[in-house]
């Protein structure tokens, strides 16, 4: 599967304050967050981001609140401008576009989702889903029937004629998804999408994410506080602390290898289990092992491969992916690989942290 | 001598103070004292716990090069008289239109025989609140006025809060929008509005009068509307700036125009806001309407007047409630439209 970087980030960094270019030499010379905010009165937003998005995945950007995470992905459509950086979007520098461009960059190839949804609370269901399309001119039957075949999409038929304020928070959000749907762009950004609703909601507006996903292969920028969202719905996972990366990768990677303490801090709670797969802890073989139990798909979670293995750690499996073997599991591997990892030592850190 | 005599010695400034004498006529209580037998000049001991402060009048006294406080008023009537023309030259036909809507506003609803003129007012009541209640109180409002014979003067009197307020709105609200869109721009204006606000309803009046003639509509237009402008401008300018930052954020995030983003988003968002500042608009040129009366303005005013000038009672005080009702019937109606309104937006 070849990967086309659609979005590419380089150099970014945002510090608030009056006089965040002065103070950009600063932090480029390692001053750290604290030590800015005390000497300068500057606060540091973000610092030395590089990441490349890749087209049709999901790029999930994980951080504590105060980490920079819902600052960087507003700088991807320039809510907010950076200090120092560049944003390549399609291969065209988005930092030196004009009014215009960056309009027309809005309204056609970026949308977006927010953790309050902000939808518009006088208008209706229908008219909030068809919104993206009335703002770029087109006229009102287009936007009502494209609004419509979202609505439908995501859930909503019969409440195209309600207010935002007559839903509760999940449709509302089903009706922001909606709204970012409809405009028919290949970025979508999600900022904390799902962080309001409730838990089972919640799981529910993942499901949904991942399943338009499979068909739509939009590029996703997905902003999250929580790690087994993130975990979920990753293909690209960056953490954030501070305003700075501290480790980005394939999430199974990351959980395997990670190389802070802050992540291992991180991930000590979650049920490995459940979130690795068979292709992260299988030793990669074409050759017919000794002793084969059975076989297990290759991104079948180690959870499910226990209960098959009825909690034997003797046996082994054939990994197979699409009909093909491409590995083998050993019970006893994967049985290792549930205990959480300490750092890997020769982890770097990417960036400075705080 | 007077009491501050020894301070103008101390600088040497005695011989200054003879050789420019400003004689003026003598001052009431010159007189008074001159009467009295107090022949000027004697010498008269201040006690130390009468010492006067040494204002003008006072330094005058002692120091006769002084001005006195009443050359003062006259020098800033002078100043005041000498850009009167200049002002007047750009003001008169800039206002001419007020004139103009007032003056026509009063024949046009003059014009409608009170049999259409009730009725029409109900509908545009029952169309803008809904509701039938306020249509009757404004049907029950104008029938009593009618029967005791002041549907006229309450004609006029809303038919100048119409011209006035629908004039106050059309300058307001944009004034209200440039000032949430910029900051120095609300610094700068929020301290005339409080001015506006705070300034004796008299004293609007004066250099009014000195500008245009009293016959002129235009007079009681303008003082109506500098009085009544301030909630309709402080409320769309509040209105605007509390439209939700996620809303807004949103809008920007699918690339709104700010003219998409402004009528779109914005005004309608702060409609509710403006309206209520329109209902205040509408109540504070109702109670200018009334002092506007001194200056020719014609209405319920005129008989508030009369029954204070030549003591009739029983006048001033049916015209005082005539007045008080219609400012119950604008009141509701126009409540009862923004809390329709608040429906909407918020549902």
């Amino acid at each position: 599967m070849s990967k086309t970087v659609k979005v590419s980030i380089k150099g970014l960094y945002k510090i608030f304050g009056d006089d965040s270019h002065a103070m950009l030499e600063h932090v480029k010379a390692g001053m750290g967050k604290p030590e800015l905010l005390e000497k300068y009165g500057h606060v540091v937003g973000l610092q030395n981001i590089d990441i490349d998005i890749n087209a049709g995945e999901i790029t999930v950007i994980m951080g504590l609140s105060g980490s920079g995470k819902s600052t960087l992905i507003r700088h991807l459509n320039r809510l907010i401008e950076p200090t120092a950086g560049e944003i390549i979007v399609d291969g065209e520098n988005v930092m030196a576009y004009d009014e215009a461009q960056l309009q027309s960059l809005r309204q056609n190839r970026m949308s977006m989702v927010f953790q309050k949804f902000a939808l518009f609370p006088h208008r209706t269901v229908l008219e909030n889903s068809g919104m993206a399309r009335r703002v770029r001119g087109e006229d009102e039957a287009s936007a009502n029937k494209e609004g419509q075949k979202w609505l439908e999409r995501v859930g909503l038929e019969g409440y195209e004629g309600h207010y935002p304020s007559q839903l509760s928070g999940g449709m509302q959000q089903r009706v922001g998804i909606a709204r970012a749907l409809a405009s028919d762009s290949d970025i979508m950004l999600m900022d904390e999408a799902f962080s309001a609703l409730d838990p089972l909601i919640r799981t529910d507006m993942q499901d949904l994410l991942l399943e338009l996903q499979r068909e739509l292969k939009k590029t996703v920028v997905f902003i999250t506080h929580d790690l087994d969202e993130s975990l979920k719905l990753a293909d690209h996972l960056v953490i954030l602390k501070d305003g700075a990366i501290i480790q980005q990768g394939e999430p199974q990677e990351i959980l395997l290898h990670p190389n802070d303490p802050y992540i291992i801090d991180f991930i000590s709670d979650i049920n490995r289990a459940r979130v690795l797969r068979v292709r992260s802890v299988m030793e990669k073989t074409t050759k017919a092992g000794s002793k084969i139990t059975g076989e297990v798909d290759f991104d079948a979670n180690l959870e499910s491969v226990i209960a098959m293995s009825g909690g034997d750690t003797s046996k082994n499996y054939r990994v197979m992916k699409d009909g093909k073997q491409i590995g083998l599991l050993h019970m006893q591997e994967l049985v290792r690989a549930l205990v959480p990892t300490d750092a890997a030592e020769d982890g770097i850190r990417a960036g400075g942290t705080g | 001598m007077a009491m501050y005599d020894g301070l103008f010695s101390v600088f040497g400034l005695k011989e200054w103070c003879d050789s420019n004498t400003t004689t003026g006529p003598m001052t009431m209580a010159e007189l008074l004292a001159k009467s009295a037998g107090k022949a000027d000049g004697a010498e008269v001991v201040t006690p130390f716990l009468e010492t006067p402060f040494p204002s003008l009048d006072t330094l005058n006294k002692s120091c006769s090069a002084f001005p006195r406080t009443r050359d003062m008023t006259a020098w800033v009537e002078d100043g005041f008289l000498g850009i009167k023309d200049g002002l007047k030259y750009v003001l008169d036909p800039l206002t001419q239109p007020l004139s103009w809507a007032l003056d026509g506003s009063l024949i046009f609803f003059e014009a409608i025989p009170w049999f259409v003129l009730i009725p029409a007012l109900m509908a545009i009541t029952y169309y803008t609140s809904r509701s039938i209640s306020v249509m009757l109180l404004v049907m029950f409002s104008f029938l009593f006025m009618a029967f005791i014979d002041h549907y006229d003067r309450a004609i006029q009197t809303l038919s100048i809060i119409f011209v006035c307020t629908f004039i106050c709105v059309l300058l307001g609200v944009p004034i209200g929008i440039a000032m949430s869109k910029n900051d120095r721009l609300q610094r700068i204006t929020i301290p005339i509005l409080d001015m506006l606000q705070t300034l004796p309803t008299f004293v609007y009046l004066i250099p009014l009068i000195f500008l245009f003639s009293v016959t002129e509509s235009k007079l009681y237009g303008i003082a109506i509307i500098l009085y009544a402008i301030v909630p309709v401008v402080r409320l769309t300018d509040l209105g605007i700036r509390l439209v939700d930052k996620d809303v807004i954020e949103a809008a920007d995030a699918f690339g709104m125009t700010s003219r998409q983003k402004l009528l779109g988003v914005q005004i309608p968002l702060a409609l509710p806001n403006i309206m209520a500042g329109v209902n205040q608009t509408i109540m504070m040129s109702l109670a200018m309407v009334v002092i506007a009366s001194l200056v020719s303005a014609p209405g319920l005013g005129v008989l508030v007047l009369r029954g204070i000038r030549s003591l009739e009672l029983g006048v001033g005080l049916v015209s005082g409630f005539c007045i008080v009702l219609l400012a119950v019937l604008l009141d509701r109606a126009t409540k009862a439209a923004l809390s329709r309104l608040n429906n909407t937006v918020e549902q």
